[in-house]
């Protein structure tokens, strides 16, 4: 077998083996079926869930969660990010806050933010974007202070005004690294989201989990799973389809593709 | 460099510039006390080992390094009026880098485009003349390429031709050409003689080469480390159009003697 056809039947062939040995193994096993069902169940319950409509209503909501929290936390993130790489006194000022608001479990604030912003979207959006923020904010700060002094020589040179020089060099220098951050930022985003459902509220995939969990119904519990899964795929796909379009020129698109 | 009544009028005049960094017993003198007049459409190089000032010079005279003491003109305003850079005296000088500072988000043309971009022109317009300036440099066919997809020396043609794309009056030159290999290097002097003789452009070169000091130089600034200074103004006064051949006469040879000698006799 080449190793072109290698690269694509190993991978398929390692997961229909897992696949198998977790249903031989609950089949066989002490195990009971009811804490972990087989595949074959989870395939089933799923099945019966995707023709429910309810359920396209929770994934919606999870979804909107998600993706306005990853929003607010870029905007800010590469905004802040900018602006303190830009003047040196304001990341001075703010650093005590950083760090004590980067060392928080920012987990352990969504009881708080439910308090403040009540048990609906918005609670859930702020814990979204409490947790995508980092990653944004901190790679934007790096990337915006590693522009080349060279390269700003050019720009002061060409006499270059702010806004010319942020389009033209500073944004397109910081992108590759801002979306590395971006990547890690969307992951969380949606684990900020789920937690929040799961805390206080009565719509969306963690909610589901949290009732499917209290009528002890597992394979359904699992379906939920494999939807988070599927949804955080597509999101870190759509951020890979952004690099591809906002940085062709760049090592990190010309070697994924 | 004389002036009498017959000589273009002077672009560049540099009096009794100091540029100190850092402070107390950590102060470094980077350039003391030079002067300095260069004339219109002169090819001026300044020529001497590391830590004598002369990138330091050069960043001055561009206006992205603010001197101690002293002043520099270009065509009569004042680069600096106190902290503050002043744009109108830097508009017509432009500048190019050791390395060639492309920006990989834009293609050839866009990069040679970018001063005419930054000034307000039209699109269709800077893309005509961004060919127009591509082809002048031997950049043809590569227009739409992106500079990583370049040899060295076909992106500093690139560099050279964005900072020839705005017609400038003055053409600063931090060693442009160190970082390629000796043939490139002779190829790409011969024709940026050529370019910046076609477009009169008053041109500074920063090297530590004595051949191509003397070779494309109408006049070379020694200079010397410990404490940095200018040593020597030399005239070179071999005729024009120059070509490599030039390298191989007895007069050229005596000129690289004679300049080595200055450099070493300042060193010392």
């Amino acid at each position: 077998m080449s190793p072109r056809s290698q690269r694509l039947f190993l991978p398929i062939a390692a997961v229909i083996v897992f696949l198998a040995g977790w249903s031989l193994y609950v089949h066989t096993a002490v195990v009971s079926a009811f804490v972990l069902p087989p595949p074959e169940a989870i395939v089933a319950a799923l099945s019966k869930m995707v023709f429910d409509p309810k359920l396209w209503h929770h994934v919606l909501v999870t979804a909107t969660e998600t993706v306005s929290g990853f929003v607010i936390a870029v905007l800010l993130g590469v905004f802040l990010g900018f602006f303190m790489a830009r003047i040196p006194p304001v990341e001075w000022a703010a650093k005590p806050f950083i760090i004590v608001f980067q060392l928080i479990p920012k987990i352990a604030l969504a009881p708080l933010f439910i308090l403040w912003f009540g048990f609906g979207l918005e609670s859930k959006i702020v814990i979204s974007a409490a947790l995508a923020f980092f990653p944004v904010f901190s790679n934007a700060l790096v990337a915006f202070k590693s522009i080349e002094p060279g390269d700003r020589d050019v720009m002061v040179i060409l006499q270059a005004r702010p806004m010319q020089r942020f389009v033209m060099l500073e944004l397109p220098t910081a992108l590759p690294v801002i979306l590395t951050g971006m990547e890690v930022a969307v992951v969380l985003a949606m684990i900020g989201a789920i937690v929040g459902e799961f805390i206080g509220g009565n719509e969306g995939l963690g909610f589901l989990a949290v009732s499917y969990l209290q009528n002890l119904a597992v394979p359904d519990l699992f379906g939920v799973i494999v939807l988070l899964t599927l949804m955080g795929l597509i999101l870190y796909a759509l951020i890979g389809r952004l690099r591809a379009w906002l940085t062709p020129w760049h090592v990190s698109t010309t070697h994924a593709m | 460099m004389g002036a009498n009544s017959t000589t273009p009028r002077t672009d560049i005049r540099i009096s009794g510039l100091s540029k100190v960094f850092g402070s107390g017993s950590a102060a470094v003198a980077a350039i003391t006390d030079a002067n300095l007049e260069i004339r219109h459409g002169e090819f001026v190089s300044l020529l001497g080992p590391s830590g004598c000032g002369k990138t330091t010079l050069l960043r001055i005279i561009a206006g992205l390094e603010i001197p101690t003491a002293g002043s520099i003109e270009v065509r009569g305003k004042p680069v600096w009026s106190g902290t503050v850079r002043s744009t109108e005296a830097t508009r017509p000088v432009s500048m190019m880098f050791q390395e060639a500072r492309l920006f990989p988000w834009f293609t050839v043309a866009e990069n040679v485009a970018l001063p005419l971009r930054i000034a307000g022109i039209d699109r269709a317009k800077r893309r005509e003349r961004a060919h127009e300036i591509c082809e002048t440099v031997g950049l043809k066919g590569f227009e739409d390429h992106r500079p990583t997809a370049l040899s060295g020396g076909m992106r500093q043609r690139a560099s050279l031709a964005r900072a020839l794309v705005t017609d400038p009056e003055v053409l600063l030159l931090d060693e442009p050409f160190g970082a390629l290999d000796a043939m490139t290097r002779d190829a790409l002097n011969v024709e940026l003689m050529e370019v910046c003789a076609r477009a009169k452009v008053t041109t500074i070169l920063v090297t530590h080469s004595i051949t191509e000091a003397a070779f494309l130089s109408d006049s070379v600034v020694v200079l010397a480390p410990r404490p940095a200074r200018i040593t020597n103004i030399v005239e070179i006064s071999f005729e024009r159009p120059r070509d490599l051949d030039l390298q191989r006469r007895v007069e050229f040879q005596d000129m690289v003697g004679h300049l080595r000698h200055l450099l070493t006799g300042a060193a010392a």
